[in-house]
């Protein structure tokens, strides 16, 4: 599960509204609670796949970095990383699930329809390594406020 | 040298989210990290040896491939970071 609360959430999906028609990406910071992903904080991505910006992501590991280690001061952590679908599904494609590495975090995929945020899903990559990893549906949780159901 | 462990990484560094080893290359450094935590080894190398396509090491805030890759000296107060990429994309 991810709990999340709701500025946190409109922040990662306003997010999209801003760089569509291009994917938007970004990292969640937060704890661990009992067994669900809090998210704490909420950082803007460039997205650096300038050469297909429409359907790829791609964060520059330096900036992750400097996110990490300006978490680490807040006694934050790397929980999970969002990105939307332009005119697309809030559903993981092919392509998300190959290129997604860090098992036991979140990543939550906004649709942007016409420039506007439709649904959000958030899922766990599970599994033990790159070669059992899959992606796996799970609930947010926004606090304060109640669960949105997937879309 | 300080090595930072990725959140996916830690449950095979006794979860650990940095771990200092010896070494004066970034290779030594991470055989000597391998060598310590021998579960990390299959995760951070394909069978023949190389570091996975999608594990960027940093060292300090450059990525090795744009130095001299494994070979990079490291100089007392270093730190690597082991940064699994973040990728992906609709179609």
């Amino acid at each position: 599960m991810l709990r999340i609360q709701q500025p946190d959430l409109e922040a990662l999906r306003r997010h999209g509204e801003e760089t569509y028609p291009h994917e938007c990406c970004g990292v969640l910071l937060g704890r661990l609670e009992g067994g669900a992903r809090r998210v704490r904080s909420v950082e803007r991505c460039g997205n650096t796949r300038s050469d297909s910006p429409r359907n790829r992501y791609n964060i520059d590991p330096k900036e992750l970095i400097r996110i990490q280690r300006e978490a680490r001061e807040r006694g934050e952590d790397v929980v999970g990383f969002y990105h939307s679908h332009p005119d697309h599904l809030a559903r993981w494609s092919q392509t998300d699930l190959a290129e997604a590495h860090w098992i036991g975090c979140s990543y939550v995929i906004t649709a942007v329809e016409g420039g506007r945020a439709g649904g959000t899903n958030s899922f766990e990559l599970a599994g033990q390594s790159e070669e059992d990893k899959r992606f796996v549906d799970e609930e947010i949780e926004v606090v304060g406020a109640a669960s949105i159901e997937s879309r | 040298m300080k090595i930072h462990i990725p959140t996916p990484l830690r449950l095979y560094a006794d979860k650990k989210d940095t771990v200092e080893v010896p070494g004066k290359t970034v290779a030594e450094g991470l055989a000597n990290l391998t060598a310590h935590y021998s579960d990390l080894r299959r995760h951070l190398y394909t069978d023949e040896g190389k570091l996975r396509a999608f594990v960027n090491i940093y060292l300090n805030d450059e990525d090795i491939r744009y130095l001299q890759q494994e070979n990079t000296p490291v100089k007392e107060g270093d730190s690597l970071s082991i940064v699994p990429s973040i990728a992906g994309g609709e179609a």
